[in-house]
């Protein structure tokens, strides 16, 4: 609750004001002993309201603001409200096991999955431990261990993702994040069975990626998913990390805009106010996507998944193509 | 030849002359340097006649120092004289997300290194050994990843497992994928990625060459997945950027951190290469993995 207290998202100041004015009436009506039922009915459907339309209307930024939300569900409260009989598995049989990256086994709907994700910390003493769940080298070794695990047992892989970004630091460089990370992605895109992504809360750049290959990937309506931190970007574009709001208006990371990308297959509505707001809800909304995207895919035969998977990835990129001189002088 | 090998064209329009372009072998290009006749070394400081460099390779002849190359300047140093053919020169990047001033910034790239986009790719032999090549340019927006360079380097690698030609990438991305693009150009990290796959279950050899500098999506794609990953020394190579890392951990990074001679150290690479070495060096991985197969005799006649 410390952190949500301190975790500032200006657009809901108003909703705020309300219901502090809410709290406040109920308080006098209970301290005078008098009805003032109306009054409160009244302001909170007004308060709904002014939600709704907040809600409809944000920004980039804001969304991002949302899917940063230190109460947002995370990959393990996730999985405990959409999955069954999870069981975790650790290690990546090299180096440690990394707390920032899990993986294991799990049911959907009675099907047995391997589910992988990274897993951000609820207070400061389990972000140190979970490393704010940004991933080493180990965490993408492990996570590729247990896929080529699930692709070996013909399970169905079912990957979470949030994270700011893999983890950049000395160690991380000495152990071949980049190394790890690539791999990761070349060989999801081989695995012979069904891979779903669904983008939670922060999709950041290679460490979304490198466990984010697959035949279907889905978003929820507030993350985001960026090549680059807004903080970063806004650092090279207009040497000022503050000027991350206008950054996101130009990278463009919202689930909207990923869909009108062909990037993402499927946006996941929210409950309003954001998946903190009814994390239950919006687990049970992911798993219904999940079983209504993976049962097709359940059918599909091992050289389909992966030609549709190739092709899906082929032909994302926006280029013009013109004749060149030197090409044409074989005719 | 090279035409239908990849993707259908579907406009026609003529570009500069592949020699205006500055990829003719033998011909390096100039523009990397100061212009005049002596050049500061970046490493030593000392002043070097410029004729001088040009002979050395543009390796400092004091302190060893490798100058970075233009992506012609490469492929001249690297290929054999006349083998060389380009392939898909006519990519033009687009700007997808409507980023402010990207048209720009490329037109600008253009007009200043004379390529079209920041890779070279086609045929080409070294000691006469056919092969498939990606070379990147850091010039053009720093090497970084786009469209353009993703599909690229993605046909580069399905025209050689279609052909059964082992492939060389020189990468010098500075700038990893390319922010313009957004989410697209981190897309052509799994792009590429993917092709090699086809490689792999062809039996066929990758060679990634690492300059100064490669980096992020880059680094954290193709580059890294090389079967033999070659640097040239004192190249700044990493997932992160040095200043990223050192805003997160707080703490000045050690001397030679993400430098080749690092990356060698803990297991990243498999050699460091003078530039002097590395065609001989180049060739010998290539004739290690030979083999004989059909269709590469005929390829080969005609590139
Ligand atoms: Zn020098």
């Amino acid at each position: 609750m410390r952190n949500e207290d301190s975790y500032s998202m200006d657009f809901e100041k108003p909703l705020r004001e309300l219901e502090r004015q809410i709290k406040e009436i109920e308080l006098f009506a209970k301290e005078k002993e008098i009805d003032m039922s109306e009054e409160i009915a009244r302001l909170q459907a007004k308060e709904e309201a002014l939600k709704k339309k907040i809600y409809s209307e944000l920004t980039r930024w804001q969304k991002v603001q949302i899917a940063r939300h230190p109460k947002r569900p995370t990959f393990l409260e996730f999985v405990a409200m959409i999955f069954t009989d999870f069981l975790e598995l650790h290690g990546d049989r090299l180096f440690r096991d990394d707390p920032a990256m899990i993986g294991g086994l799990a049911y959907l709907d009675g099907i047995p999955v391997t589910v992988v994700g990274q897993q951000k910390g609820r207070d400061t003493k389990e972000n140190i431990y979970r490393n704010f769940g940004m991933p080493h080298p180990e965490g993408y070794r492990k996570a590729l261990r247990l896929m080529k695990q699930a692709a070996k047992f013909k399970r169905p892989i079912i990957t979470l993702i949030d994270v700011v970004g893999a983890y950049p630091g000395i160690e991380a460089e000495e152990r071949g994040q980049g190394e790890a990370v690539a791999r990761s992605i070349m060989e999801m895109a081989a695995l012979e069975t069904p891979i779903i992504a669904v983008i939670t809360g922060e999709g950041g750049s290679g460490g979304a990626l490198g466990i984010g290959v697959g035949d279907r990937v889905l978003m929820l309506e507030h993350a985001y998913y960026s090549v680059i931190s807004p903080e970063g970007c806004a650092s090279i574009l207009w040497k000022n990390a503050a000027e991350a709001p206008q950054a996101v208006e130009a990278l463009r990371v919202t689930a909207e805009d990923l869909l009108e990308l062909q990037v993402i297959d499927e946006i996941i509505p929210e409950p309003l106010g954001g998946a903190h707001h009814d994390p239950e809800k919006t687990a049970q909304i992911i798993k219904e996507a999940l079983i209504r995207h993976l049962t097709p895919l359940l059918e599909y035969t091992g050289e389909r998944l992966l030609a549709e998977r190739y092709e899906k990835y082929r032909k994302i990129g926006v280029f013009e193509e013109i004749e060149s001189d030197q090409e044409s002088t074989g005719e | 030849m090279l035409k239908d090998l990849f993707k259908p064209k579907p406009k026609y329009v003529t570009i500069r002359r592949p020699e205006e372009r500055g990829i003719q072998p033998g011909q390096p290009e100039k523009k990397e340097l100061p212009d005049g006749l002596w050049v500061k070394c970046n490493n030593c400081r000392q002043i070097i006649y410029h004729k001088d460099l040009e002979a050395n390779l543009k390796v400092c002849p004091k302190c060893n120092y490798h100058f970075r190359l233009r992506a012609g300047e490469r492929i001249a140093y690297l290929f054999d004289a006349g083998s060389v053919q380009e392939s898909n020169s006519g990519l033009i990047s687009k700007n997808p997300l409507g980023f402010p001033e990207y048209e720009e910034k490329v037109e600008k790239a253009r007009k200043r290194t004379g390529l079209n986009e920041g890779v070279i790719t086609g045929v080409a032999k070294v000691k006469n050994i056919p092969c498939v090549f990606s070379v990147m340019d850091f010039g053009f927006m720093g090497g970084s990843m786009g469209s353009v360079v993703g599909e690229k380097i993605s046909r580069a690698f399905e025209y050689a497992a279609e052909h059964n030609l082992p492939v060389v990438s020189v990468t010098a991305g500075g700038g990893g994928a390319r922010m313009q693009e957004g989410i697209i150009s981190l897309m052509q990290m799994a792009k590429t990625c993917q092709a090699l796959n086809r490689l792999q279950e062809k039996g066929i050899f990758y060679l990634s060459i690492l300059t100064d500098p490669t980096m992020g999506g880059v680094f954290a794609s193709f580059a890294s997945l090389g079967d033999v990953v070659i640097a040239e020394p004192g190249a700044l190579i990493g997932f992160a950027g040095p200043r990223v890392i050192e805003q997160t951990i707080r703490q000045t990074l050690p001397p030679g951190f993400q430098r080749s001679e690092f990356l060698l150290e803990h297991g990243i690479i498999d050699l460091i290469v003078e530039r002097k070495n590395l065609r001989e060096t180049v060739a010998r991985l290539l004739r290690f993995h030979q083999r004989d197969q059909v269709g590469k005799e005929e390829v080969s006649k005609d590139a």
